[in-house]
């Protein structure tokens, strides 16, 4: 197992996890989202190939209401 | 009859002159019904950390209207902030346009000019069409046109204040001092603020809570669609000079002769 954080919460997961699965796991829609690692914009088309690291600070952004 | 003329920023083109924003809205459903009355085709929206525990998304109200969303960059506080948002909704929104919001005083939510220029400089590099909220200072305006900006948009008095257009000289001045269009982002509170906005020259307003705060949005929404025709088209039609003294608007030959 890992610990990372997701939105700034500790999260434990798989060993090989990638972004698609941890993305998919908790959006009905993944237009609209967006992820970040390290705070580093990480394209959609790059989720697949890219598997979370132990200690990696991930945020998964979606639309909200404003300005 | 639509009254106005479609107004182009960038390579496209937009029939309504009203932006409107998603925040502030009780719920989705007062949300859709207000966006469908204000007749707006592009619309800000926000992007914030995935909340489990919600339900229904703004985009599919969007959708269903045909919308396009328009994502900012609200709550970010330096350009490097911005900046990544910024590219966080591209990629989230398969956009390149952004509306960007660098704030410098939480109290007035006024936006911090210096970081502001900084990250519409690097946005513009970027490939982004970037429409900033910035103040009415025309100085401003003209070096975020200068960077390559595709709009300017200041404020007519703080956001969500509902205070309308404090320094309607300025919103004159930018209009004078820049090519690309003038947006009146922020401050509106009501129809009369809309029109003026036009009247004075802006090519567009922008405005969310005026709408989605007022007791009834979708009415509102209609309203500002209203004002923002009306004004549009008094500035066009060309208003008489204002005098001092009266001008009688009936001839004064003819009058009837009595005693």
């Amino acid at each position: 197992m890992i610990e990372i954080r997701l939105n700034g919460k500790a999260v434990r997961l798989e060993h090989g996890t990638h972004l698609r699965a941890l993305v998919t796991e908790r959006v009905e829609r993944v237009g609209g989202v967006a992820v970040a690692r390290n705070e580093e914009v990480v394209p959609r088309s790059e989720w697949i190939g890219t598997v979370v690291r132990d200690g990696d600070r991930i945020e998964i952004l979606v639309a909200a209401q404003g300005g | 009859m639509n009254v106005t003329v479609a107004l182009t920023i960038a390579d496209r083109q937009l029939g309504s002159r009203l932006i409107t924003g998603t925040g502030g809205a009780p719920s989705l459903e007062v949300l859709e019904r207000a966006l469908r009355a204000s007749g707006t085709e592009l619309t800000t929206v926000a992007l914030r950390r995935l909340d489990p525990a919600a339900t229904g998304s703004v985009l599919d109200v969007l959708d269903r209207l045909g919308i396009t969303a328009l994502p900012n960059t609200a709550g970010c506080h330096t350009a490097a902030e911005a900046v990544l948002t910024a590219q966080l909704a591209r990629d989230a929104f398969a956009t390149d346009w952004v509306k960007l919001e660098v704030i410098g005083d939480e109290r007035t939510l006024l936006p911090d000019v210096s970081e502001l220029l900084d990250a519409a400089a690097s946005l513009v590099d970027q490939g982004f069409v970037v429409l900033p909220y910035t103040t009415d200072d025309p100085v401003v305006a003209r070096r975020l046109a200068e960077v390559g900006c595709a709009a300017v948009m200041p404020l007519g008095s703080p956001i969500g204040s509902g205070g309308g257009i404090r320094n309607p000289h300025n919103i004159r001045l930018i209009r004078e001092a820049v090519d690309v269009p003038v947006i009146l982002d922020a401050g509106i509170g009501t129809a009369s603020d809309a029109a003026l906005a036009m009247e004075l020259g802006c090519d567009a307003v922008l405005l969310a809570s005026a709408v989605t705060r007022a007791q009834d949005p979708e009415r509102m929404a209609t309203a500002m669609r209203l004002a923002v025709e009306a004004g549009w088209a008094a500035r066009h039609a060309g208003r008489i000079p204002e005098r001092l003294h009266a001008q009688a608007s009936s001839p004064m030959e003819g009058r009837v002769q009595l005693g």
